[in-house]
């Protein structure tokens, strides 16, 4: 069997989660696993690469300075070409997205995105399952095994691998010249807020299916009255209808709450990579087909207005002062 | 300047869809085509960089059939000031590097010093037909851009991008560039009722790919997912006092 190279997604200097979940995904192709490290220090980074089921570590130092995915592309180019896997897997993150499109064009590669199965075929064709129309219906695309394919599987869809012994062969691995046509000017952290999102054991998420910012208030209470910190998805934040703070999603916040409940969310993409992991997941639509509801363990075709003025009179009826 | 805007004639579906006799679509009756809207937010950029310049063309671009047509008479109405539509097959259309070679080969005739898309479309949510596109055009590119500043008159760029947890990065570049547009960069204009009918009325040009290379991939099927990672649903019955009834229980168990 041939290589599978899983590129390491680095966030603040660290392996994040979803590099152990593309591990994952690489074993049940059944070849061996090389893992991909491109960053300004490698070195300080083996330590992290004890998982289960990598065969050997692939390294490339990088030059200081913000992230340029030029400098990115060729540094997994240059991997690429030392392991000749015919796989390459990467996390579908802003990151790994914002090169992994050029990368597949400039060297002739396969490609898909947003991938959620992954598999060989019974013909030996490379099957990757991705949503398509808005997640209502998937497709089933099959890869010429003639060249590598690049995949960007969606996170918090495969398993974490387990920890396991840092491999023993490390491959260093020298980053071809690159005209960097990027200036790094600064980086600027979100605005710090009360709204704490990452820890909250339940988050009351509401979309576009509140209708108008008014409708947010009682929201902003029932979630209060629930002990729930307020979540929403992306179009309430581009509308400013809601501070930043509050959006779940793939520009936002990842959360794994107990409970999510998620109002009047139709269930985009964006919106599901940050909260698809959370341990159960309520949605409240009015539109059965919603995308949402595939990934719901409690679901109920409503209005969320008039669920929310139910709530509120329940909890008053009980007792529960806003 | 000239800045070429791609956009994508999106396809939304119905919650019940039949598949086409081959099963490797939607079949085209419960197909919903309308425009990408993450691209209304890079017509928008468009026409607003060339408004504040008060000079300037901004160029609709799409690749993909006559069908496509409605989509790019909607920038037109924005306020759009040429409309390009590259000739596509619809099975190219499932396969972004390719899509982008396309599109590629009508911006290297219009020569635009600006590219900008949409930073995904609803449909394929791939995120990935910018950084093929400037791959293809030998161009530097800048992803989920949310403000965007032109320089004083030596070509330069300043922008903001950003990353996931809402981290901004500042970067500056020099034109010809791609960017992607992130939704929420600025407030997408409708067109007035007399500018969609002229738009209408409006000429599309109609290019041909030239080379794409060969396809790396095929769709194999279509299908409707039951329930995504063998999670069961339990569906609520009743009205919305059942419904916050249960919520309100669920809510409690934990707490």
């Amino acid at each position: 069997m041939s290589t599978t190279l899983v590129v390491a997604e680095i966030v603040d200097g660290h392996l994040d989660e979803s590099t152990r979940e593309l591990v994952t995904a690489a074993l049940a192709l059944g070849g061996p696993v090389a893992l991909g490290i491109a960053t300004e220090q490698p070195a300080g980074l083996l330590a992290e690469t004890g998982i289960a089921g990598v065969d050997q570590v692939v390294t490339v130092q990088l030059p200081p300075g913000g992230f340029d995915h030029e400098v990115y592309r060729s540094a997994v180019e240059a991997m690429i070409e030392r392991i000749a896997p015919k796989v390459v897997l990467l996390a579908f993150s802003i990151r790994s997205a914002a090169f992994a499109g050029a990368l597949a064009e400039s060297a002739g590669l396969g490609f898909a995105a947003d991938v959620i199965e992954l598999r060989i075929g019974a013909d030996g064709e490379l099957v990757a399952v991705k949503p398509v129309y808005g997640g209502k219906v998937y497709a089933e695309l099959g890869f010429d095994t003639g060249t590598a394919t690049v995949v960007l599987a969606r996170p918090n869809v495969w398993a974490v691998a387990d920890d396991g012994v840092v491999p023993s062969t490390v491959v260093e691995i020298d980053l071809p010249e690159v005209a960097t046509r990027v200036r790094h000017l600064g980086y600027q952290a979100p605005e710090s807020s009360g709204v704490d999102l990452k820890r909250a054991e339940v988050v009351l998420a509401i979309g576009r299916g509140v209708g108008s910012q008014e409708n947010i208030e009682i929201f902003a209470r029932i979630a209060e009255q629930l002990g729930a910190v307020l979540g929403a998805s992306r179009p309430l934040i581009d509308a400013g209808w809601l501070p930043p703070a509050h959006q779940v999603g793939q520009t936002g916040m990842t959360v794994k709450p107990k409970i999510y409940l998620a109002f009047g969310i139709s269930g985009a993409l964006q919106h599901l990579a940050g909260m698809h992991a959370s341990k159960t997941i309520v949605a409240v639509n009015t539109d059965q087909g919603a995308p949402i509801f595939n990934v719901a363990d409690v679901g109920a075709i409503a209005d969320i207005n008039e669920v929310a003025e139910q709530i509120q009179q329940q909890l008053a009826a009980r007792g529960v002062s806003a | 300047m000239k800045t070429v805007v791609c956009v994508k004639q999106a396809i939304d579906v119905p919650g019940f869809v039949e598949l086409d006799s081959a099963g490797t679509d939607v079949d085209a009756p419960f197909m919903e085509p309308d425009l990408n809207e993450a691209d209304t937010y890079a017509v928008e950029e468009a026409l607003r960089l060339r408004d504040e310049a008060g000079e300037g063309e901004v160029v609709v671009l799409t690749a993909g059939s006559e069908g496509a047509d409605a989509a790019l008479r909607k920038c037109l109405a924005m306020g759009a000031d040429h409309a390009v539509r590259v000739s596509c097959d619809a099975a190219v259309l499932h396969d972004p590097i390719r899509v982008a070679r396309s599109l590629a080969a009508a911006i290297r005739t219009q020569a635009p010093e600006l590219v900008l898309c949409g930073v995904q479309s609803s449909d394929a949510a791939q995120q990935s037909t910018g950084p093929a596109l400037a791959s293809a055009l030998g161009l530097a590119c800048i992803s989920v851009a949310k403000k965007i500043e032109l320089g004083s008159a030596d070509g330069s760029l300043t922008v903001q991008r950003e990353f996931e947890g809402g981290l901004l990065e500042s970067v500056a570049l020099a034109l010809p560039a791609v960017l992607t547009v992130q939704t929420g960069a600025n407030i997408p204009r409708y067109g007035t009722f007399k500018s969609t009918m002229r738009a209408k009325k409006a000429q599309i040009e109609v290019v041909e790919p030239g080379d794409i290379g060969p396809a790396a991939s095929h769709v194999r099927r279509m299908f409707v997912p039951t329930s995504d990672g063998g999670r069961s649903i339990e569906m609520i019955p009743g009205g919305a006092a059942d419904v916050a009834a249960r919520i309100i229980q669920i809510v409690q168990e934990v707490s």
